[in-house]
């Protein structure tokens, strides 16, 4: 398990996804606190390349031994390149969460949903309100 | 949040950073550092598991056997004190209240049932007691510990006397664990040989902390590996194999019921159904391409859907969905190609034989 961190470059969605924007590109992956409410990942079931994927609605599924999650979407757009490692080593979701274990890359078709985003301080406040 | 309970291990498991969720309303530790860490720890050396939520009552008195022997499946006069019997208390049609352990004791039986039935199991051996027959719920005075795995001698040996280790499987024993007073038997819910602890509540830690003390100390382990444990050996599982709603005979438990002799409730219906046959039978599946089953999945053939799993998880042993499910019987056999659809996606997969590994609570220790 990896600790608890929130890099200052991403941005953040309510369903605990991250967003790491490059250009017109941007690649996802789940926070920290995601992996650790799942518990140890076993399974990845990605979208192949090509699909389109829809702010707000799942994309894929990630699985621990004893729950299946689906991953919303953070932004919406074409899906470029997939994460196979992840297929192969799903525990790389909770060993380094926005590293490694990232999961798709997508060309965003609206940009401007980053907006809705949260950066670091505002989702590190979110979660403590789920908590209190 | 509900007033949910915690066993005297509370701040155990809490200092071993444990993850604690909600089960059958107790705070229990779901797991410590992985579901799979722990079940793998569990198959090649040794684990430790808190499971004092589980019920105990005692049945004492003139005439406690014949009552058991009209109330529950197994043929309870097969055992007799420091011996142990897997058996079911069934209601009036045959369904299943819980399944238990009753262990047979110098002056009394002792039952181990589910926390989520102690209060059902009550009620229904009160209603069927008849004068003469004391009965106490020990459950919230009672600590329970399962060392399990093959390296259980190993962890016991430094804090046992004596030491219980000529105890044959499903046989009981009084030992002093650290110096704690204890029933010692030689059962468990995980397919490996080992032991399970119980003592008064309020001495359960000072058991815990002497066998994590240990240079073969086990590894703390939480509810989600005794589940992954369970389901690979094919035990079944309150609520999710077994209910009211079918008899023991479908869920391949004709062994612990006394077909011949039986004078206990319900038993009508089992006799007709090993005789005749069930709708469906319990199976194993292991999925042979990639994903998980679940509790819900429905179990395809020919385009037809043949069952339902009733557990499912990914295997750890296994490294494969697995999945114990209800199949009519025309597909309940070894070998059977069916398919699960997980949430909409058809997963190829294969009954398989139970126990899913090369596992046996009956092997013996090496010294």
């Amino acid at each position: 398990m990896s600790d608890e961190t929130y890099p200052a470059d991403l941005r953040y969605h309510p369903e605990h996804d991250w967003v790491r924007v490059d250009g017109d590109e941007a690649t996802f992956g789940v926070t920290w606190y995601a992996q650790d409410a799942l518990g140890e990942v076993v399974y990845y079931d990605p979208p192949a390349v090509g699909d389109t994927v829809t702010a707000g609605s799942s994309y894929g599924e990630l699985e621990s031994v004893k729950a299946v999650s689906d991953i919303i979407a953070p932004a919406s757009g074409e899906v470029i390149a997939v994460n196979g490692a992840v297929g192969d080593a799903p525990e790389l979701v909770n060993s380094d969460p926005y590293g490694d274990g990232w999961l798709i890359t997508v060309r965003l078709s609206d940009p401007s949903e980053l907006d809705a985003l949260m950066d670091e301080p505002a989702y590190r406040a979110y979660l403590a309100g789920l908590s209190a | 949040m509900t007033d949910l309970k915690r066993t005297s291990l509370y701040d155990a498991h809490v200092a071993a950073k444990a993850k604690i969720v909600d089960f059958a309303g107790w705070e229990m530790p779901v797991e410590y550092v992985g579901v799979r860490a722990e079940h793998l720890a569990v198959r090649s050396t040794c684990g430790l598991f808190d499971v004092s939520h589980m019920g105990q009552i005692e049945v004492m008195g003139k005439g406690a056997r014949e009552f058991l022997q009209a109330s529950l499946t197994n043929d309870i006069t097969r055992i007799g004190p420091g011996q142990a019997q897997y058996t079911l208390l069934p209601d009036d049609n045959g369904g299943v209240i819980d399944d238990l352990l009753a262990y047979a004791l110098l002056d009394r039986f002792l039952l181990v049932v589910n926390a989520s039935n102690i209060d059902a199991c009550w009620a229904r051996l009160t209603s069927l007691a008849p004068d003469g027959i004391d009965m106490v719920n020990r459950s919230p005075d009672v600590g329970m510990l399962a060392l399990q795995g093959p390296d259980w001698v190993k962890a016991l040996t430094p804090v046992s006397s004596p030491e219980p280790f000529a105890l044959a499987y499903m046989e009981s024993t009084e030992a002093h664990v650290a110096g704690v007073p204890c029933l010692v038997a030689r059962t468990g819910y995980t397919g490996e040989p080992g032991v399970e602890i119980m003592c008064d509540a309020s001495q359960a830690p000072a058991v815990w902390d002497a066998l994590m003390a240990g240079a073969d100390r086990p590894d703390p382990c939480g509810l989600a590996s005794r589940d992954t444990l369970r389901l690979e050996m094919g035990y079944p599982l309150y609520g999710n194999e077994l209910s009211r709603d079918r008899s023991p005979i479908s869920a391949g438990l004709k062994w612990a019921c006394d077909l011949a002799h039986g004078g206990f409730p319900g038993v009508e219906r089992m006799q007709r159904e090993a005789e005749e046959g069930t709708p469906d039978r319990l199976v194993g599946i292991v999925l042979t391409e990639k994903g998980i089953p679940r509790g819900g999945c429905p179990v395809m053939a020919g385009g037809e859907q043949v069952g339902v799993v009733t557990s499912g998880t990914l295997s750890p042993s296994l490294g494969v969905g697995a999945a114990l499910a209800y199949v009519s019987p025309e597909h309940a056999h070894v070998g059977a190609q069916v398919s699960i659809d997980v949430r909409g996606k058809e997963k190829a997969a294969e009954v398989t034989r139970l126990p899913m590994v090369d596992s046996s609570p009956r092997k013996e220790h090496h010294q």
